[in-house]
């Protein structure tokens, strides 16, 4: 169905300032959205759709707006990663173990959303536990792409773990929708997906209320289609929250006002190790465009190293599984979610846990468990973690000398269903540009820049100091501008 | 200081120990949660979302209850790191919601402390203590409610425990009793743990091995949550000789945990080194280091009370008690209180005396608290006045005593009452004497031609005519002046 209000495809900021002046409400943003996540289900990007609630919500916002100032998101249609709780909404993580799973409470970042008056359409597919870079690990199936090569009709994936969010955004199912980044979670997906995603610093939203993959690296962040779009949605979505030990206590600024679209004297960092051996010539050529965009608006471009870059993705893939295997403990089908009864509380165990996890959890458990054990951890965990140390050296030093490093955020543009399958190591070398940021915990985001040689879209990444957003969003905005990427992916949601 | 040796059939040997004693931090809330503490609640009342292990829940740190590891790592004479780290302990049970426990294992709280413990014969031994850490008490898992399931009850999951963890250097069970008493005493001096083992918010490990005199140390056996201070002394009694009996029959101890059989008397094997789990420890990335202010530190030490060990220095000084006086007195703060209050004004060793051999004993045999004591600090203190000014003699003053304890009425009033006031009128007790002479003319002959015996014979008939009610110095005076005058 075509979507015969106009409203689907609007940018956050558009139907902010269109609920404003009242040219429609937030329950035709709703109906709209809801529509437009009936017409998009060929994707299979949403677990769950709540349109009920949403109309609830929308009500209530335009309730209020009668009655007198709102909240940033007031009325806005929003997509949210099923790794969030939600409060009498099935919660899955994209697994079989959490069947039926009901929280009883509200995550944090999606209680700041609605206070700020956000309304919820429905929860996003994703890989299970957020674990995998293509989505094709959920135990509710894949999520397609809705871009497709030029003259190549083979489903692509939208990438992950966050794909079903990138890939309803790419849609104009929604204009904007939260995922959660771990080494790449959202902006690899973005990239794959064509569409504005960003990594805050660890620490700036909450986990708390966040189906915990790997703690130390976690991050809730927004998606949107453009750079300002995001800014807003970070800015319902952050916030110190005392629930959370590892949040951090500072004031969320007016991301938005950061947007001034002047970067003279901006100091770019580039970053000699991530031109990776065997990149393709054409993110070889996006990265030189990017340089060039910058430097024309007035930046200064500084040949930088971080020398322990190579390191990244092994030390990823110790600690990451570590905490997981810890944090995927409390599913053993005793408290919620799916239980398979045994012959004795072993059984039980092994039988849950056989029949609950995907194989790719379920690699990652015992990479985990492995790395942490006996005889092994100094090996592995202690040595990872003391490399990670120095990969944070190594972007506080480079940060003396810049105000942001400049990188391709995927080595490659999105792949078709089935490929890398039966590779694991191909499959994590999709998040090299992206996980030694989440390491070092810092802001990053991915701007789509411009399309491969086949007609899929390509992201540009960006990397700031921590808790400096404002920045990182300054400089995403010009380059958004400077690349003018206005391509749409071949499927969009209620266009015939 | 002389080992307890255990006279084995082909020489002595030495029994070595090291406890592990698990305390419930007295505090309103859980070590990670909000969710009250309360003992005793319905089951899985007292459970909050973090508790259950919930998708998406996360820890934070309870003040109080570092507060309270702080205060008893300070009371313990112990150092206090200043950062210390949560650290995660892996496996799998039912009555551990989160599949793990957070505990801390590199970095400890608290450092290296020690304890001096006394022993009944009044010597007392230095015992080290190795650490104190922070961690979270598991739920419970009951057994019985069902024929095939097992019921969890989360109340207890997630409360602060303390684990303090000594070094090897205890002798003998009584030792290790004797020392898990000595930290009850100075835990509850604090208020950091109520050391109430009957509800399991004091448990103890302990680590059992046995070697010649002197030698390197033998294998050891670590015997599981021991709930009381007589389980703690049976349990390591059984397991040391068990261990001597097993090593003499050529055998080898192995390496294991073991469980006590309180009804059997014995220890057995719950399981085997190769059984043991890998805990996979490793940092909690859930919680930051945690970080302690120093200045916060020393005004924690600041308001520490007075502690048994200088509290018994100061009675044996101040009131010149006895070493084994001032260690029952000073046992419990309540009771060292109750003592100086008796002993204000008044003779300290006498107060003792009175608090010890009376109150105490009374107390014990009705069961009573001396918190719930019928009699006050006061109203003993006052029957002591009557003692000393005369009114009543020791022999009365039991009696009045016992009437104290029964009735809870005042000393002055009982005396009041009976007329039991003392007769130290020498007119009228020289009248007694003189009858009694005159009516025992053999006994006084006797007496005269040197049988000195007999005195106790006249001052018990006059008792026995003054009910007891003559003050028993005057009575002696009287009679050896009458009957030297003859």
């Amino acid at each position: 169905m075509a979507d015969a209000s106009g409203l689907v495809g609007l940018t956050i900021a558009e139907m902010r300032d269109g609920l404003e002046k009242r040219e429609f409400s937030g329950v035709d943003l709703a109906q709209a959205h809801i529509e437009a996540a009936e017409a998009a289900r060929p994707l299979n990007a949403y677990i769950t759709e709540t349109a009920r609630t949403a109309l609830d919500r929308a009500f209530f916002s335009d309730t209020r707006r009668a009655q007198g100032p709102v909240g940033p998101m007031s009325g806005i249609p929003i997509a949210v990663k099923d790794l969030f709780c939600t409060r009498d909404v099935l919660t899955t993580a994209g697994s079989h173990i959490l069947d039926g799973f009901t929280p009883t409470y509200e995550s944090t970042v999606t209680t700041n959303l609605a206070h700020a008056g956000a309304v919820m359409i429905g929860k996003t597919n994703l890989d299970e536990f957020a674990m995998g870079s293509s989505n094709m690990t959920s135990h509710y199936g894949p999520v397609e792409n809705p871009w497709r090569r030029s003259g190549d009709n083979r489903p692509l994936v939208p990438g992950g773990s966050s794909g079903g969010s990138a890939a309803l955004v790419a849609a104009r199912a929604v204009p904007g929708a939260i995922g959660t980044d771990t080494g790449g979670s959202i902006r690899q997906p973005a990239s794959f997906c064509g569409v504005v995603g960003m990594k805050p610093t660890y620490g700036r939203c909450s986990r708390w209320g966040i189906v915990a993959f790997a703690s130390s690296l976690d991050q809730a962040g927004p998606f949107a289609r453009t750079v300002r779009d995001c800014a807003i949605l970070l800015g319902a979505m952050a916030g110190h929250d005392p629930k959370d030990s590892t949040s951090v206590d500072i004031a969320v600024p007016d991301y938005e006002a950061a947007l001034s679209g002047d970067i003279k004297g901006l100091r770019v960092g580039i970053p000699a190790e991530y031109r990776v051996e065997g990149m393709a010539d054409e993110i070889e050529t996006l990265w030189g465009n990017g340089i060039a965009w910058l430097n024309e608006a007035g930046a200064e471009t500084v040949e930088i190293s971080l020398p322990h870059t190579k390191y990244a993705l092994p030390t990823y893939y110790i600690v990451a599984p570590a905490e997981a295997s810890s944090n995927l403990a409390r599913y053993d089908g005793v408290k919620y979610g799916l239980r398979v009864t045994g012959d004795d509380l072993a059984d039980q165990y092994g039988k849950t846990r056989a029949a609950g996890f995907g194989a790719e959890v379920k690699r990652r458990v015992m990479i985990g468990t492995y790395v942490l054990s006996a005889g092994y951890y100094d090996a592995y965990y202690l040595r990872a973690q003391r490399i990670r140390t120095l990969i944070a050296r190594d972007f506080h030093r480079a940060f003396e000398k810049v105000d942001v490093i400049l990188t391709p955020t995927t080595p490659s543009p999105a792949f078709a269903m089935g490929e890398k399958m039966d590779d694991p190591v191909a499959m994590y070398l999709n998040d090299v540009f992206t996980v030694p940021s989440s390491l070092a915990g810092l802001p990053a985001i991915s701007v789509p820049a411009g399309l491969s040689g086949d007609g899929l879209p390509l992201g540009l990444h960006l990397i700031a100091k921590a808790f400096d957003e404002e920045t990182l969003f300054r400089a995403a905005d010009v380059l958004e501008q400077a690349a003018g990427f206005d391509a749409q992916p071949a499927f969009v949601a209620g266009r015939p | 200081m002389m080992a307890d040796l255990i006279k084995g059939e082909t020489g002595d040997w030495e029994v070595v120990i090291g406890l592990e004693v698990h305390a419930q931090v007295v505090s309103n809330a859980k070590l990670f949660s909000g969710a009250a503490t309360t003992f005793g609640a319905e089951p899985n009342a007292q459970v909050s979302l973090v508790d259950a292990a919930m998708p998406g829940m996360l820890p934070v740190i309870n003040r109080v209850c570092v507060e309270q590891a702080v205060r008893t790592g300070l009371a313990l004479g112990a150092k206090i790191n200043l950062v210390s780290v949560f650290d995660r302990k892996n496996y799998f049970y039912p009555d551990l919601p989160q599949g793990y426990q957070i505990s801390q294992f590199s970095q400890p709280i608290v450092g290296v402390g020690k304890i001096v413990v006394d022993m009944e014969d009044g010597e007392s031994r230095t015992v080290g203590i190795t650490r104190l850490h922070l961690e979270q008490d598991a739920g419970k898992s009951l057994h019985d409610r069902h024929p095939t399931k097992t019921y969890v009850d989360l109340n207890r999951s997630g409360i602060a425990l303390m684990e303090i963890v000594s070094e090897p250097d205890l002798r003998s069970a009584e030792e290790a009793g004797a020392y898990v008493r000595k930290l009850r005493s100075i835990l509850r001096y604090i208020g950091t743990c109520d050391g109430n083992m009957e509800q399991g918010s004091l448990r103890c490990d302990a680590n059992v091995s046995v070697r010649r005199p002197g030698a390197e140390l033998g294998t050891r056996c670590e015997i599981k949550n021991l709930n009381s201070v007589r389980f703690l002394v049976r349990a390591i009694t059984y397991e040391a000789a068990r261990q001597v009996q097993l090593i003499e029959d050529g055998g080898a101890v192995a390496l294991e945990t073991r469980l006590f059989d309180s009804d059997k008397g014995e220890t057995r094997t719950m399981r085997s080194k190769e059984e043991s789990h890998d805990y996979r420890y490793f940092p909690d990335p859930d919680l930051l280091p945690l970080e302690l202010d120093a200045d916060w530190v020393r005004g924690i030490k600041r308001g520490l009370p007075e502690l048994p060990d200088a509290k018994k220095a100061r009675f044996l000084a101040e009131y010149g008690l006895s070493a084994y006086d001032a260690g029952v007195l000073v046992a419990e703060a309540e009771r060292a209180d109750f003592f100086e209050g008796v002993a204000e004004g008044r003779d300290a060793k006498v107060a003792a005396n009175w608090v010890i051999g009376e109150l105490l004993g009374q107390l014990n045999k009705a069961g009573v608290d001396l918190a719930d004591s019928p009699v006050g600090a006061d109203r003993l203190g006052g029957l002591i006045d009557l003692i000393s000014d005369g009114t009543l003699s020791g022999r009365l003053a039991k009696d009045v005593f016992q009437e104290m304890f029964d009735t809870g009425r005042a000393a002055a009033a009982i005396v009041e009452e009976k007329g039991l006031k003392q007769v130290s009128d020498s007119g009228e007790i020289e009248a007694h004497v003189d009858a009694i002479l005159a009516a025992n003319a053999d006994k006084v002959a006797e007496y005269r031609a040197g049988k000195d015996k007999l005195l106790g014979f006249f001052v018990g008939q006059v008792m026995k005519v003054t009910q007891g009610k003559a003050n028993p110095k005057v009575v002696n005076e009287v009679l050896r002046d009458k009957l030297s005058a003859g």
